[in-house]
């Protein structure tokens, strides 16, 4: 257990609805999360990974359970967002369409405490956009939907590297791209952790890419945590059913998947 | 046996509003046999979906065809009306599969109406009623092992996103199309039921329900499983084209080489290997490229690449466009 957790969950739940159909979207979990650790929670669809990103955003309040953020409850958002932010997995549907891209990467920063002059912010922005290799004069003027979708995926983590907060919450943010994108981003998601030294937040169903960048693994099922451990144990040496079951239905080039 | 869809030198363009052509798929050619599974592989805006369009001899403005040719069982798709194409290929001989279920299915209406739309408008001159469309639309259900009656009296969003994928599969091979074109069936789709889909994939083929199919998607591993030749796109061109064993082990073309080289995978050993994205982007295609395609990004492009425009040739038994692969 770490010591000084940034996140700590006890027996955290949160449902939705109530008598016959109340449902358990996180089921009584327990876990804590290191400063400069990165940990993905790996589940198929409807296990209950988002709801518990959502949680951890300050976005839902959880029904039952502790949940602290560096000891302390989450009582306000703002306050909250200030420290911790997050990347999702339709760009498109995260900007604005009315405004320019670098206005929304500008207005970004009112959530900070710290106010800045103009000047700042413009520097911030520019060298935000320099990291994801986008020189700002090609984005100068354009809205969201001049981009393709790569792009404004790389926009998406330009705001976190403008914004710098202390925690990355990534909700699926490569399944909306194609292999050469994903590999793109998940490069600079490396970046920012060895810049920044971050605590990031993977939620994914893709094991590879689990097993690939993160230090602790989190498998969910059914609102609950069946397996957690470093890569190498869950993904190689796998103990639930459930992990077997995700590991086994990946189609993997050197592995038998279906017959025809 | 003979090829049951041939396409011959295909080239399709875009006209933008100010009378540019954007030259969207170049020189694509390939034919398909009976039961064969063809999987179109390349990344976002490579012309995949472009080329879909192509195949079902569907041109919308501003989409037109510039040269090549189209058949199914011989009957050759270019040259018609967008009117004509409707009323006489789809569904019926070439069907597609969109790319997200949940906008393919009017929110609306209950999974059966919108089946039975399909059928009598199809069927209408074969004096199919409505209510005979839900006995064939049972029957059919049926046959994939799904929960029929549920599915069918249910309003989409009721369905989970597999079912609604799996409805979305049904009710495009409702006719029993020789061709099926699925684009991305299931990148939206978790592992699981990403499966469950590409079982019932396999099973209505081999049921004989339609007789060849391509699948497109970006993920190689899952074509190796699932196709019997690849075709690799980039910028328009078929770049490498071979049996799914020959392009996933043993990629000759660079930038298949480079596409294997940013795939992920939970095996041994490969936590330390570091996925490689490709630099830089694609060219534009507003202009007529003179040189290699690829030359721009090409890891081991020599000077004289940019120079010479690429044809096809063979390398080990499959169709390669570099003059330097080997």
């Amino acid at each position: 257990m770490p010591t000084n957790p940034i996140f700590s969950a006890k027996n955290v739940s949160m449902h939705f609805g109530h008598g016959k159909k109340l449902v358990k979207a996180v089921d009584d979990v327990t876990f804590d999360i290191a400063d400069g650790e990165i940990i993905s929670i790996v589940g198929g669809s409807g296990c209950g990974k988002s709801v518990l990103a959502k949680v951890m955003l300050g976005l839902y309040k959880q029904t039952s359970g502790e949940f602290k953020y560096h000891g302390n409850d989450i009582t306000n958002q703002r306050d909250h967002w200030n420290d911790v932010q997050s990347v999702f997995q339709d760009p498109f549907s995260c900007f604005n369409q009315f405004f320019t891209i670098r206005a929304q990467l500008k207005d970004a920063f009112g959530i900070l405490k710290t106010k800045l002059t103009k000047e700042e912010i413009d520097q911030r922005v520019d060298r935000a956009l320099l990291a994801v290799n986008v020189t700002p004069a090609d984005i100068e003027g354009k809205y969201p939907f001049e981009l393709s979708g790569g792009q404004m995926q790389r926009m998406l983590l330009a705001r976190i590297f403008a914004l710098r907060p202390k925690v990355l919450l990534a909700d699926e943010p490569t399944s909306m791209v194609d292999a050469c994108v994903r590999a793109n981003i998940l490069d600079y998601l490396m970046k920012l952790k060895q810049e920044l030294g971050m605590t990031i937040v993977f939620v994914t169903h893709d094991i590879g890419l689990a097993y690939y960048v993160s230090d602790r693994i989190f498998i969910m099922h059914e609102g609950k945590i069946v397996e957690s451990g470093v890569p190498d144990e869950v993904a190689l040496n796998p103990k639930s059913p459930v992990t077997i079951q995700l590991i086994d239905d990946i189609p993997e080039i050197h592995k038998e998947w279906i017959k025809r | 046996m003979s090829a049951i869809f041939e396409v011959e030198n295909l080239s399709l363009h875009y006209l933008s509003r100010w009378g540019q052509k954007i030259h969207a798929v170049t020189d694509v050619s390939f034919s398909m046999k009976k039961g064969e599974i063809l999987g179109i592989a390349g990344e976002s805006g490579c012309g995949k979906s472009t080329l879909v369009n192509g195949l079902m001899g569907l041109f919308i403005p501003p989409l037109y065809p510039t040269s090549g040719d189209v058949r199914v069982n011989g009957e050759s798709l270019m040259n018609r009306t967008p009117q004509d194409i409707r009323s006489n290929i789809l569904s019926r001989k070439v069907s597609m599969i969109p790319q997200g279920a949940f906008n393919a299915l009017n929110p609306t209406r209950k999974v059966k109406d919108i089946a039975a739309d399909v059928i009598v408008a199809h069927l209408q001159k074969g004096g199919v009623t409505r209510k005979e469309s839900y006995d064939l639309l049972r029957e059919r259900f049926d046959l994939f092992g799904m929960d029929t009656e549920r599915i069918l009296n249910s309003f989409p969003i009721q369905l989970t996103a597999g079912e609604r994928q799996r409805s979305v599969i049904g009710i495009s091979t409702l006719l029993n199309p020789q061709m099926v074109i699925a684009d991305e069936p299931t990148s939206a789709l978790d592992v699981s039921t990403q499966k469950v889909v590409i079982k019932m994939i396999f099973d209505l083929l081999e049921k004989n329900i339609f007789s060849t199919m391509i699948f497109i998607t970006h993920e190689l591993p899952l074509l190796r499983h699932v196709a019997d030749n690849i075709g690799i796109m980039y910028a328009g061109e078929f770049v490498e084209y071979g049996t799914a064993e020959q392009i996933v082990f043993d990629p000759r073309h660079p930038y298949t080489k480079a596409l294997m080289g940013a795939m992920l995978s939970a095996e041994p050993g490969q936590r330390e290997k570091k996925p490689v994205a490709i630099e830089g982007a694609p060219p534009s295609l507003a202009k007529i490229i003179s040189g290699c395609r690829f030359a721009e990004r090409c890891p081991s492009a020599r000077p004289d690449c940019k120079l010479r425009s690429q044809a096809i040739r063979m390398v080990a038994g499959r169709q390669v466009r570099c003059e330097y692969a080997d």
